[in-house]
Order: C-alpha cells, then sequence, then structure tokens
C-alpha cells in the first residue's frame, strides 16, 4: 500500500525522466559537438559532466543533447548553450574540469564563462 | 555515464505493432548494445502516436525526432547517426506533401498543430506498461486528492460543472449521470461502475488507443467514479479482438493492486475498489449499454427495455454508472486542472475535445483530437491531409452504421453534438470515414445495412426484419432493378424502424439510409431511373465499352481480359462483350490510350 508522501516520491523521481519527452521552446538547451572531430578530441566525457551536473543540481528544464560537425574541428570539443530569448553561446576546447563552471555560472546565474567561448579563443589564436 | 541522456520511443500500439514495431524494438535493443550506448539511450515502447497511415513511428527525444515508416534495418543507422553522433536522419522523416520539407518534430506537423490532446494526453509520451511513468506525469494524485481532500459530491459538482458528455455517441451529460447514481439506492447498498470499452464501429479505433497507450487513467478515473457513486466494484467491458489492451489492462490493474491503488483502503482511508476485466466475443450490440451489463451478468448479450435506466437498476439488478472509455479518460484531467479550463474548450454546450479516428479516402489515417467546434473541414484538409491522389471530397460518415452522412457543402459545419444532429448525423463514438468521387452513397447505405442486418440480435421484429428488408430494397436498387416507389418504402420502412426498435441499434440503424437519401437523392434516382451508378461502383449497373475513335487496337485489353471478353484484331478496334465481361476494370488498368469507358 502506497501512502501520498510515496505517490510525491515517485512522481518527482518520474517526473525528471519523462521531462525529457516534452521539447518545449522555452528549455535551456546544452548541445555537444559530437561528430568523430569531436568524439576524437573528448566531446564524450564532457557530455557526460553535462549530464551528472544537471542531475546533481536538479535543474529543470535543461536538455543536454547533441550535434554533428559545427565546422571548427580545430576547437573540439564544442558545446553550445541555447537560452531562449538570448544569443547562444559557444564555448570551444571544453573539458570535464571546466563543465561545472558553465554549468553553475551560465545555466544557473545566467553569467556568461567569458574565458572559454569561442571569442576568447580567438583572441588568444592572435 | 550513469544518466540516459535520449530516449526512443517505438510505438507499440496495435497498428505499428501489425507494421512490426516488436522487431523495431528488438533491433534497438541489439543495436544499442553493440555500439556501446545502452546505458545512454533507452528504448521505450509507447501507445499510439495517432499518425497511424506512416507507422511504425519511432519518436527520439530531446530532440523529438520524428521517424515515420522505420523499418528494422534503419535501426542501426538511427542509433550510428542520430544517437552516437548526433544527426537526425534526413530521409527518415515525416515528409507532408510531396513538396513540403521535412518536419523534425512531430509537433510541428500540420497533422498536430490545430489538435489539443486531454484523452489522448499520454498515449505515445509515456509508457503504458509502466505505472511509475503514468505516476510521473501526475497520475493518482487526482484519486488521492479525491479520497483524502473532497467529498463524493465535490467530485460530482466538479464533473457536472465541467460540463462533459458521453463519448460514446449519445452525449447526455455525464455529471448528471454520476449524480442520478450517486442519489439511487439498492436494498443491499450495492452499486456498480462499468466501462464500456467494447467499441464496434466499424472504423473506430479510439477506444482502443486509450487503452493500449494509458491504460491507467481509465483505472484512476473508474476509482475516482466508484468514490464518487458508492461503488467498490468496477468492470471493464471489452472486446476479445483487442489483444494488446487486453494484455496492457491486465498488467495496469496487477500494478494498480500491488501500489494499493486498487483494493481495500486506498490511501489509507475507508474507500475500498477493484476492477475486473470482461471479454466479450465481439457482438455490435454489446455496445448497447443494457445488453452489455447482461453479457457482463452471463447470459446472452441482449438488450432490455429502458426505463429502468442503468443508474437505477444496471448490473445485477443495482444502481450502475456505465461510461464510455473516452469519457473516463477526461475525468483526471478535469480533475487535475479544473472543470473551468475545461469548459472553456469547445463550445458553451459541447465542451472540451473529441478524439476521432480518421479513415477511409484520407491521407492522414490515424488518431486526431480536436476541440469541439472545429470544423469538418480543418479536420479533412488540415490535419488529415484531404483526399489522396487528388480525389474529390463528397462526404464524411460520423458515427458508424447510427450515424450520417455529412455531404461537401456542409464541410464548413462545427463538430459538437448539437450541431451534428441539426443536420441528421450524429457524433457517435468517433468513426470518422472519408468518402471521395469514387464512393457510390447507394452502396455505402448499404454497406452499414448489411453490418446492422449480421449484428442485430434479433430479439425484436422490427430490426430483425426491418433491417433485413431495408437492404434487400436497397439491393435491389443497386442490382438496378428499383423502381421510385422502393424510395417511398425505404423511407416509411426507416420512419418505423426509428420508432419501434427496442434498442439503440435498431433506433439508429435506419441513419445512414436516410441521411444519404436526402442529401444525395440524385444518386438514388440515378440508379433507380438512368440504371447508372454515377461513382461507378455497383457492378451490375457498370459497362465498360470501348470509345472506337480512340481504339488503336494494341490487343493489350484482350490480352488481359481474364475473361476472354474482349475480341479484335491488332489494329483494328476492339469490342467487350457484356455477356462476358465480369466488370473487374482489368482492362482500363491496361489501356494506354484511354479509350476504356467505364458508366
Amino acid at each position: 500500500m502506497k501512502s501520498l508522501e510515496e505517490l510525491k516520491a515517485i512522481r518527482e523521481r518520474m517526473q525528471k525522466q519523462i521531462d525529457i519527452r516534452h521539447n518545449d521552446d522555452d528549455r535551456i538547451r546544452v548541445v555537444v559537438g559530437m561528430a568523430t572531430c569531436g568524439i576524437a578530441a573528448g566531446a564524450r566525457p564532457v557530455l557526460a559532466a553535462f549530464l551528472e551536473e544537471v542531475e546533481k543540481r536538479n535543474l529543470k528544464h535543461v536538455t543536454v543533447t547533441q550535434t554533428g560537425c559545427i565546422g571548427v574541428c580545430r576547437l573540439e570539443p564544442i558545446v553550445e548553450v541555447h537560452i531562449p530569448g538570448q544569443e547562444k553561446v559557444t564555448y570551444v576546447k571544453m573539458s570535464p574540469d571546466k563543465v561545472p563552471a558553465v554549468v553553475s555560472e551560465h545555466l544557473v546565474n545566467r553569467h556568461v564563462v567569458a574565458e572559454y567561448t569561442i571569442g576568447a579563443a580567438d583572441e588568444r589564436g592572435r | 555515464m550513469n544518466y540516459v541522456r535520449s530516449h526512443i520511443l517505438v510505438c507499440a500500439g496495435t497498428g505499428c505493432t501489425s507494421s512490426d514495431s516488436p522487431k523495431i524494438i528488438a533491433a534497438f535493443e541489439r543495436e544499442l548494445a553493440a555500439q556501446g550506448m545502452e546505458k545512454e539511450a533507452k528504448v521505450v515502447q509507447t501507445g499510439c502516436f495517432g499518425l497511424c497511415a506512416m507507422g511504425p513511428i519511432v519518436m527520439v527525444y530531446p530532440e523529438g525526432a520524428c521517424y515515420t515508416k522505420v523499418t528494422p534495418e534503419d535501426v542501426a543507422e538511427i542509433v550510428s547517426e542520430h544517437i552516437v553522433k548526433g544527426r537526425i536522419v534526413q530521409r527518415l522523416l515525416h515528409v507532408e506533401g510531396s513538396d513540403a520539407e521535412a518536419v523534425t518534430s512531430l509537433t510541428d506537423t500540420k497533422f498536430y498543430k490545430k489538435q489539443l490532446r486531454i484523452a489522448l494526453r499520454n498515449c505515445g509520451v509515456i509508457n503504458p506498461e509502466s505505472i511509475d511513468e503514468y505516476i510521473g506525469t501526475g497520475g493518482y494524485t487526482a484519486l488521492a486528492r479525491a479520497l483524502t481532500e473532497q467529498t463524493p459530491q465535490q467530485v460530482i459538482d466538479i464533473i457536472k460543472k465541467s460540463g462533459i458528455r458521453g463519448r460514446g455517441g449519445a452525449g447526455f451529460p455525464s455529471g448528471l449521470k454520476w449524480q442520478f447514481t450517486a442519489d439511487a439506492t439498492s436494498d443491499d447498498g450495492v452499486k456498480y461502475v462499468a466501462c464500456n470499452a467494447d467499441e464496434g464501429d466499424p472504423g473506430a479505433f479510439m477506444d482502443r488507443s486509450v487503452l493500449e497507450g494509458d491504460p491507467h487513467s481509465l483505472l484512476e478515473a473508474m476509482a475516482i467514479a466508484g468514490y464518487a457513486v458508492g461503488a467498490c466494484q468496477g468492470y471493464i467491458y471489452i472486446r476479445a479482438e483487442y489483444p494488446i489492451a487486453v494484455k496492457r489492462l491486465e498488467i495496469a490493474i496487477a500494478q494498480a493492486r500491488d501500489y494499493g491503488f486498487l483494493g481495500s483502503h486506498i490511501f489509507g482511508t475507508d474507500f475500498s475498489f477493484d476492477i475486473e476485466l470482461r471479454l466479450g466475443a465481439g457482438a455490435f450490440v454489446c455496445g448497447e449499454e443494457t445488453a452489455l451489463m447482461t453479457s457482463i451478468e452471463g447470459h446472452r448479450g441482449e438488450p432490455r427495455t429502458r426505463p429502468p435506466f442503468p443508474a437505477v437498476k444496471g448490473l445485477f439488478q443495482r444502481p450502475t454508472l456505465l461510461n464510455n472509455v473516452e469519457t473516463y479518460a477526461n475525468i483526471t484531467w478535469i480533475l487535475n486542472n479544473g472543470a473551468e479550463a475545461f469548459a472553456a474548450i469547445g463550445t458553451p454546450k459541447s465542451t472540451g475535445t473529441k478524439v476521432f479516428a480518421l479513415g477511409g479516402k484520407i491521407t492522414n489515417t490515424g488518431l486526431v483530437e480536436i476541440p469541439m467546434g472545429t470544423t469538418l473541414r480543418t479536420i479533412i484538409e488540415e490535419i488529415g491531409g484531404g483526399c489522396p491522389n487528388g480525389k474529390k471530397f463528397k462526404a464524411a460518415q460520423t458515427g458508424g452504421p447510427s450515424g450520417g452522412c455529412i455531404p461537401a457543402d456542409l464541410i464548413d459545419t462545427p463538430i459538437d453534438y448539437d450541431s451534428l444532429t441539426a443536420i441528421g448525423s450524429m457524433m457517435g463514438s468517433g468513426g470518422l470515414i472519408v468518402m471521395d468521387e469514387d464512393n457510390c452513397m447507394v452502396d455505402i447505405a448499404k454497406f452499414f445495412l448489411e453490418f446492422i442486418v449480421d449484428e442485430s440480435c434479433g430479439k425484436c421484429a422490427p430490426c430483425r426484419i426491418g433491417t433485413k428488408r431495408l437492404h434487400e430494397l436497397l439491393t435491389k436498387i443497386t442490382d438496378g432493378n428499383g423502381t421510385l416507389e422502393d424510395l417511398d418504402t425505404i423511407e416509411e420502412l426507416c420512419h418505423h424502424l426509428k420508432s419501434s426498435s427496442l434498442c439503440a441499434l435498431g433506433q439508429t440503424a435506419p441513419n445512414p439510409v436516410l441521411s444519404t437519401l436526402t442529401r444525395f437523392r440524385d444518386e438514388y434516382i440515378a440508379h433507380v431511373v438512368d440504371k447508372r451508378c454515377p461513382a461507378g461502383v455497383c457492378k451490375n449497373l457498370l459497362r465498360y465499352t470501348i470509345d472506337p475513335d480512340k481504339c488503336k487496337g494494341c490487343t493489350l485489353c484482350a490480352k488481359n481480359c481474364p475473361t476472354g471478353a474482349i475480341t479484335g484484331t491488332a489494329r483494328a478496334v476492339h469490342v467487350i462483350d457484356q455477356e462476358k465481361c465480369i466488370k473487374c476494370g482489368t482492362c482500363m488498368d491496361h489501356c494506354r490510350f484511354g479509350a476504356i469507358v467505364k458508366g
């Protein structure tokens, strides 16, 4: 026999899982480049780190997904963050240890982590 | 990696199952393991997405990519491209029309845009065999709230206020039905709740999809209904021809009992409720409420006179609340979202949405749920994608053998209970059969009547004998032997059938005949007076001839004629021997010069 509390607990646990099946427009999308170049440069651990952080912080309305080659293979692993109503932000040369900062600063506090972005990488390249 | 980042939803409804979706599910399991993705993506079997014409359907989230007509051979590519590399497999995406672009997400299609899903809210979203997923969508909270915070009368008041009317076809206000059953008494205090899942209309499959895609919503609503009217036993009368639905219901009932949502002292209250299945053997008349209850009791499924109505004396002579599957499927939504939210959808007298099973000459065969008051034009032209092959829309048949035809000139009629009744059709359970210029309306009327003759239980004379005579008269007309007097006889007979049959089966049986006779009288006249079938369907009135001006004497027709009815030598005009011709149309299919004339 389930009690009201147990029902609530199951609902909260399952809601997170089913959430993935609503592709609403108001969700934040974290897109990891996962073509051959991205995977070779280490995109998979980055993707895993994002999933882990999002889960750990219990963030709703965040979808972690993947895409093919964006074209700047030299800067892989590349991660794009799409927040509805804002311009997309492209992070380059990502690694798992940079992920917590992006999640806490950008996804939660809405401050772009400028030093990891493609703009900063271009500056350094000059 | 410990977190599943992608869900692969595969339709496991009857339609897609019959086109190999179980093999697709197995192939996904195999491929995910082979490509080391089994921890990142999971395969979920789900209920019907509605777009049955394009099945089997696979949806991949979080992208929401909708792949159609997927074969087991496509699976390896979907896994290696989409799941591993994140590239959507463009060639498998749904394309609407030949010049349209592929649409990634099903929700972006024209088929979905005008729909509003309440009864089908979980179909194609959750795994129907997982009670946890149902709970994840807010399932069983309406039951918990009702039992712990609301009185039975409060629940009934919400249902009344929502304005919902019976989705089985007749459109009786559900709240009133609940009130009548709650107010009724029996000597020993026993009452019942029953669900009519005996979906028998030809071409209707919305109840099946709810049962297959979201069985728990039915169980939860029935338990709430039991609490509201004071019953502690429920029965679901379901046809044995729905094996997948039966299996999912059995699984759901076992899970609900295991979780204590069915059984004694639910949520620690004094309320106890359980549900049992009763399988029907497929008699159409058992969808009629009194016959259905007689069948549950273990007797031959025959109707009886009303009153007494089931709310007063139903199953085992006790007050019984009997609702249709789709009605129940709306109940928890109403309780969770409020009566006002439901009443705001649709029209003032027909609130909420209605599910239709689109069939016949329509591009997007499948299930659609639309707000009441949506016009037939929106359903057929926008959602349904129109008639295939550029044919002209002629009529739509709603309500199955009990309903009528809506002709093309009434295509802007809003679909609600009262508008449909006003034009001589009815809502019915929701079958919507589309007909184009190639359909003969006399033949359609004859088809439905033939069904009724087969399914009449024979208890009352008007239905048993009357429908048979009516069928004979229609056959006489399609054979080319009808007279104008026959049309009057048909009308008179229809009138008697309506007024004197015992149950709704006989009372509504003349509807397809009367509505076609009213709306398409010219077609009847053509059959009777000109001995001609304008649509070219009725074989006895059909003649294939060869236009001597167009015939080049290529001999192709003569070579392909199965009965050797065509004679003629090479480069000379050919002739069809009407005595030998069986009107199969093979000659017409083979002629390259358009020389064969049908008429």
